[in-house]
């Protein structure tokens, strides 16, 4: 058996999704934007897509969702929009973001610093959340723009984005969440939050990849990131890419449907595979309260078992699961997540991020929780962190060498 | 960047064989324990090395033969990635039947040659070279616990980047030989900061005591500073062409003061030299005419000349004279 934890990181398509992009590849393949009748072929579908887009997020028809091509794209978008739009163009001169956003937005935000734009990263709770109140002390009348996650990418935990929005509408702020790991997994309506820019991803839902788009409240005014033949009403050019627009829509479309029903079914398994884990295996922590996270994911800390080395051993047994921690990135980094929670140094190098999808079987859960347990064995017999012998006096490690 | 770094490869990809065998398989994993040693009447060293903080952390344990300083068996334990299992185990592998003078001498680039399968093929990707420095670290600390030296007696030069093992010496010495002028070079020179990054500049992996960029910045200063000595050397042995700006500004000066400016003056005019500039044919030296001077019909034709030939003699061939 083979198993695919990772879904955080992106999802298997659903096949009633490919089935319905297949005929805009070699069948009904013309440019939307050509007068004749190829062209025109196309839009019964790119048409239904919109509704589907619209529907799934419960846009109002003033609003706009303009499709791009990934969620990467729509927040250096709003960033680098708005910084052109209200600090190049305008008078203020700061941004507010928290420090675990997605890299997306982290490296957007330190390039416009570098282009000395005044940024405060707010910090997270131990819930690893940022609080209401704390963005509130932080906005000044230089704000141009407050950009918070809807969900952490790593932990699943849920901000407070109703709160937040009221905030930012209170003070004149325009703001932007990132709902790339909310949209499909937990209800998003954005008839009852007040947020002017939104970002999603369509690979997060069962999508494909290489298709994302940005929810613009109101039609107001954002400058193109990339400008060109005017489609999408000027807004973002670039040829429509028809196949992947109908699959975002219809993927939307599955993941919202009766979202009620698809959340408690994901959260059930998940409860269970996080039970089990907490209970067989000692010394182990869950990060976050479980009521505020996205029903799909588990960020769990094991003592004495380092991050890629367990990832390692997970492989081994098919299991794709993931981490931010040490050794498993390229940047060596600790979690930056466990780091920001302030949770114990030592265990911000054994996080595992266990993400479920509407796919994932009891009978893989089952698979799961036995060669988790059989993974964590081994390596805590290999690790210096249960040795039994102590070091010969003046043997003991000294500081911690590296840097965070 | 280019074609062959755009997908970036899996990291597991790049494990040699022997690697991938020895995480899932290590060998000397495991303790000794005191009443063993002390059954055989052997002594037992531990040293630890990282912390589970740091991501990293190894524990080694040797049976040493007190008659010969023999290791007669080596384990370890470790909080860490697989290659920081696999290069443990093969520094254990590595210290069994060394004398511990001997085992000291282990570097951290023994034990990735020792994990490789084939000679010329790395056993790990650069960014995981860091692994293996810390088997290097943790026997040199045994060692120090068995003859009961300070550890650091065993480095007989500062090692700024651990992972490739290169010296402060050697790094300064490659710079200035070979006119590096960026890190880029100097990586590509010695391989240091080719690995984990850490030596690059402050805020790697882990902190250094030195950094290459400093470094570098250290000995280009020097560089330059040697060059400037030189040239005043030569400044003073007379050799125009090799001076610096404002020597060449000073030697035009008192070559104007000592046989020419006299002859203006007397004419009620004066000269002041503006800028000089070097091409690999001229020197062109900017003078502004002062006084009468200033409009005479002379000061382009036979007093230039006078002057230009004044200085061609006494400085450079090379010399245009210019006024503005």
């Amino acid at each position: 058996m083979q198993v695919y934890l990772d879904n955080n990181a992106t999802t298997m398509v659903d096949p009633a999704v490919v089935e319905a992009m297949i005929p805009y590849f070699s069948e009904v393949y013309g440019n939307p934007n050509s007068l004749h009748r190829f062209g025109t072929a196309s839009h019964p579908a790119i048409t239904k897509a919109i509704n589907q887009m619209y529907k799934g997020i419960n846009a109002s028809d003033k609003d706009d969702i303009i499709f791009t091509s990934c969620a990467t794209e729509s927040n250096n978008w709003v960033l680098k929009s708005v910084w052109i739009d209200k600090i190049v163009n305008g008078d203020k001169n700061h941004i507010v973001t928290s420090e675990i956003e997605h890299p997306s937005v982290l490296s957007t935000c330190r390039f416009l610093e570098e282009q000395g734009v005044k940024v405060t990263y707010l910090p997270v709770n131990d819930q690893g959340i940022v609080e209401a109140h704390t963005l509130r002390s932080f906005i000044t009348d230089k704000t141009a723009l407050v950009s918070i996650m809807w969900a952490n990418n790593e932990t699943g935990m849920i901000f407070p984005i109703k709160e937040m929005g009221e905030i930012c509408k209170e003070k004149g702020v325009l703001f932007h969440t990132d709902a790339v790991q909310a949209v499909g997994k937990i209800p998003v309506d954005m008839q009852d939050v007040h947020v002017d820019f939104m970002s999603m991803s369509a690979h997060k839902f069962h999508g494909p990849k290489g298709i994302g788009a940005l929810y613009i409240r109101n039609s107001q005014e954002l400058t193109p990131l990339l400008h060109g033949g005017e489609h999408m009403g000027g807004r973002r050019s670039g040829t429509l890419n028809v196949p992947y627009i109908v699959g975002m829509g219809k993927a939307i479309e599955l993941a919202t449907e009766n979202i009620a029903e698809k959340m408690a079914s994901i959260r059930v398994k998940r409860d269970r595979l996080e039970d089990a884990l907490l209970s067989q295996l000692s010394d182990v922590m869950v990060v976050g309260n479980r009521d505020n996270r996205t029903p799909n994911t588990i960020l769990i800390s094991i003592r004495g078992v380092e991050g890629e080395g367990m990832l390692w051993d997970l492989n081994n047994a098919l299991i794709g699961a993931s981490t931010g921690s040490a050794c498993a990135s390229e940047d060596l980094e600790a979690n930056t997540v466990m780091l920001a929670i302030g949770a114990d140094n030592e265990l911000a190098h054994t996080g595992i991020r266990l993400s479920l999808s509407r796919f994932t079987t009891d009978e893989e859960i089952d698979y799961v929780i036995e060669r988790f347990s059989t993974a964590v064995k081994r390596l805590r017999a290999i690790s210096s962190s249960y040795a039994i012998v102590q070091p010969t006096p003046g043997g003991e490690a000294g500081e911690c060498h590296i840097h965070h | 960047m280019a074609k062959n770094d755009l997908l970036g490869g899996s990291l597991w990809d790049q494990y040699s064989n022997k690697v991938t065998t020895l995480m899932n398989n290590p060998n000397n994993q495991g303790e000794i324990t005191q009443e063993e040693c002390d059954a055989a009447g052997h002594k037992l060293i531990v040293a630890d090395f990282g912390a589970e903080s740091c991501g990293d952390a190894v524990r080694l344990y040797w049976e040493v033969d007190p008659a010969t300083d023999t290791i007669v068996n080596s384990k370890f334990k470790s909080f860490g990635c697989g290659t920081a299992i696999a290069s443990s185990d093969m520094m254990a592998e590595l210290c069994i039947g060394k004398t511990v003078q001997e085992a000291v001498k282990i570097t951290n680039i023994d034990v990735e040659k020792s994990l490789r399968d084939d000679p010329e093929t790395p056993a790990v990707p650069p960014q995981k070279m860091h692994c293996s420095v810390m088997a290097y670290d943790v026997i040199k600390k045994a060692a120090g616990l068995y003859l009961g030296v300070d550890e650091s007696s065993f480095e007989d030069e500062i090692i700024v980047c651990e992972c490739a093992r290169v010296s402060l010496g050697t790094l300064r010495e490659v710079i200035k030989l070979n006119d590096l002028k960026t890190i880029e070079q100097i990586t590509d020179y010695t391989k240091a900061g080719g690995f984990c990054k850490s030596c690059i500049k402050p805020g790697g992996h882990e902190a250094r005591e030195y950094y290459l960029v400093d470094i570098l910045a250290d000995v280009r200063r020097e560089m330059d500073e040697e060059k400037m000595r030189s040239a005043a050397d030569a400044g003073s042995h007379g050799d125009f062409e090799a001076m610096t700006l404002v020597q060449k500004i000073k030697a035009i000066d008192s070559v104007v003061d000592e046989s020419i400016r006299q002859f203006l003056i007397m004419d009620g005019g004066n000269m002041e030299v503006i800028d000089i500039k070097d091409s690999p044919d001229y020197i062109d030296v900017y003078i502004r005419y002062l006084g009468a001077c200033n409009g005479c019909a002379s000061s382009s034709t036979g007093t230039l000349y006078a002057i230009e030939a004044t200085l061609k003699e006494k400085l450079s061939q090379k010399i245009r004279v210019l006024p503005i």
